[in-house]
């Protein structure tokens, strides 16, 4: 049983019930993650059966309040991404896109009625949402979008195409956000099947296989004016939406830089080379691991600090870039190294070491890519936007 | 169906333990505790027949204040209220006094059925169920492995576990106990809302003092310690014959293998 790494004793900071929560959502990775993953990683197909069990045990919107959720600390979150990811980058990307980017928008813009309709089944599982932000040609700068959401009688008609949006073909609900006639930024909910709507999965994903990701166009699809989520007020509300997120990759990053140095520390001890002593003897190897732990250590205690920080409601966007940024950034790193130190045994799914690998290639990409995260931690410490 | 599930909490299995300085127990600070593996069947076998009959599920143990934390997981994950009976721990290593404490409650409570652990993770008496028991005058079970009710869950119908596979089935009437055997079913997950909610829930306190059980104790640990690991080997001399028939009598004998 996966017990999780301490080194710097942090366990005794965490609440007894953000304990047991780590405890729930590590035992159902262990238990109905890990015997299925490679296999959906292989087949390329999303787990969907888990995300009824997911939303049974509260692990949706778990950190909002009312509307069936669970009403949890950000720690809680936390700590319900790491686990995720310790399974599979693709469930906790379900469970942010789910959470963080279609409840939390939701809750935080909707209207009560928007509200009443879907957090309750979000939260349940019976509906699940994607986010429509990214388009083809407008990436990093989202402000560039060309997606039109143009007034029409008492609604609205969408024209546009959104990309690399996970969740897509598998939504009931999608989040979208298209400018309006008064060139402003805000978010609409467009519901499957809805005239004009289309999703398009992209197959041959070398990464996030277990995961779907799709293209979302609209040709002339009309919306009531209802579907408009009228707290929107420009690209600043995504981006809330996009910290939401990026705070539980950060979480989620540790996980998988867990599973895979928990992979390469076994291999090191029990792999033998050279007069019959387990490679973890030798000192390169040593250094490899212990760079593997420092780190997750440091990542480790930059979450814990985050969350605490968030809880308080003093996390900044900035701060959350640089957790994302730093963590994903060494969970790539760590798996890289574990991968090598495998061998030859690091390139199959025998070990979730390089299945992992790939996934955070993705991770290190999206919701703000590394180098994104750097001009906007660069701004934040000279005051000078080098992105415009 | 009331039903009192017996709690134990216990430190966490595969840990590397370390030896107090007067060897009289194992170094408790930084461990981390859980409830004992059995008794968390039994809980689970509990909410299910609540499940099935309705009713309710108190929780019921007897330790430190540290005991407080596997009483909230066991609230978390479905019971209803929880007893915890705290006690100073030289007075609760015999387990005819942790029965005894546990029937002064059972006597409060009046359930109609009590279900706990074959057996605790540290101190392994598999004693305490059994006492209390024989304590209340109520018929009981041991390494129950499959509970069936009847529909108005009057009476019981258990498997018991015995030697070489074989299952021995067993009828008692209520209100009786059942010591549970690990792996007699899947243990729930606690729920978020289930971690939620256990904060709210009752737990009420007795003292150990008010229970006037003192002075009672028979047992008491007198050292722990790891078992002395030595090697040991010998060379037998002469011919190949006489060696290995030394050896095989040696086998025999002395390791007790052949």
């Amino acid at each position: 049983m996966f017990k999780g790494y301490d080194f710097m004793n942090i366990d005794p900071l965490f609440s007894d019930e953000e304990k047991m929560v780590r405890r729930t959502v590590r035992d159902f990775v262990e238990d109905r993650v890990l015997p299925i993953i490679e296999k959906h990683n292989r087949e390329a197909t999303f787990p969907i059966h888990l995300v009824k069990e997911m939303a049974q045990l509260g692990f949706l919107g778990a950190n909002l309040q009312g509307y069936g959720c669970a009403g949890m600390s950000n720690v809680c979150y936390g700590l319900i991404m790491q686990e995720l990811e310790r399974g599979d980058s693709s469930l906790r990307s379900f469970a942010s896109v789910q959470g963080s980017l279609v409840m939390y928008p939701i809750h935080t813009f909707g209207s009560k009625e928007q509200k009443q309709r879907w957090l309750p089944r979000l939260a349940a599982g019976e509906a699940i949402g994607c986010f429509g932000l990214t388009e083809p040609d407008f990436g990093s700068n989202p402000a560039g979008m060309l997606t039109r959401a143009h007034k029409s009688g008492d609604g609205y008609v969408l024209n546009g195409s959104k990309a690399w949006i996970t969740n897509g073909n598998v939504a009931d609900i999608a989040v979208v956000w298209g400018r309006c006639d008064d060139d402003k930024i805000r978010g609409f909910l467009v519901e499957k099947e809805t005239p004009g709507f289309e999703a398009r999965e992209y197959k041959n994903k070398w990464s996030l296989r277990a995961s779907v990701t799709s293209e979302l166009m609209f040709h002339d699809c009309r919306v009531s004016g209802d579907a408009l989520l009228s707290g929107t007020d420009g690209l600043r509300s995504a981006l809330m939406c996009l910290t939401q997120a990026r705070y539980s990759i950060a979480w989620g990053a540790v996980g998988a830089a867990m599973a895979c140095y928990h992979s390469a520390l076994e291999w090191a001890l029990q792999r033998k080379q050279f007069s019959n002593k387990p490679i973890a003897s030798h000192q390169l190897v040593q250094e490899k691991l212990v760079w593997m732990l420092t780190e997750i250590t440091k990542a480790q205690l930059l979450c814990y600090h985050l969350g605490r920080l968030k809880d308080q409601g003093r996390a900044t966007s900035a701060q959350v870039s640089l957790g994302k940024r730093n963590n994903v950034y060494v969970a790539l790193e760590v798996a890289r190294m574990a991968r090598d130190l495998l061998g030859a045994n690091g390139i199959v799914d025998d070990y979730p070491v390089f299945r992992h690998m790939c996934n955070l290639e993705t991770v290190k990409t999206y919701e703000g890519t590394h180098d994104i995260h750097t001009l906007v931690l660069g701004q934040e410490i000279t005051g000078i936007p080098a992105f415009e | 169906m009331k039903i009192v599930t017996c709690i134990k909490q216990v430190p966490e299995k595969d840990t590397r333990f370390e030896l107090n300085t007067e060897d009289s127990w194992i170094k408790e600070q930084d461990l981390t505790y859980e409830i004992n593996e059995c008794d968390e069947y039994a809980l689970e076998e509990a909410l299910r027949l609540k499940e099935k009959h309705g009713g309710e599920v108190v929780l019921l143990s007897v330790g430190s204040d540290l005991a407080e934390r596997a009483l909230r997981r066991g609230l978390a994950l479905g019971a209803d209220r929880a007893i915890l009976i705290v006690a100073p721990r030289e007075e609760i290593s015999d387990p005819l006094m942790v029965a005894r404490a546990l029937r002064a409650q059972a006597q409060v409570e009046q359930p109609d059925l009590i279900l706990t652990g074959v057996r605790s993770d540290d101190h392994a008496f598999a004693q305490t169920g059994t006492m209390l028991a024989e304590l209340l005058h109520w018929p009981h079970a041991t390494i129950v492995m499959k509970v069936e009710t009847d529909e108005v869950g009057k009476t019981l119908k258990v498997q018991r576990e015995l030697e070489a596979g074989l299952l021995e089935e067993v009828a008692l009437a209520l209100p009786a106990l059942l010591t549970i055997q690990q792996g007699i079913n899947q243990v729930r997950y606690a729920s978020l809302k289930g971690i939620m909610t256990a904060k709210k829930k009752e737990l009420r306190r007795v003292d150990w003092i008010s229970l006037g059980l003192s002075g009672g104790k028979k047992i008491q640990i007198e050292r722990i310690g790891f078992p002395k690991s030595e090697k040991k080997f010998e060379i037998i001399g002469g011919s190949p014959e006489h060696a290995a028939a030394v050896l095989v009598e040696k086998m025999k004998k002395e390791m007790k293998i052949l």
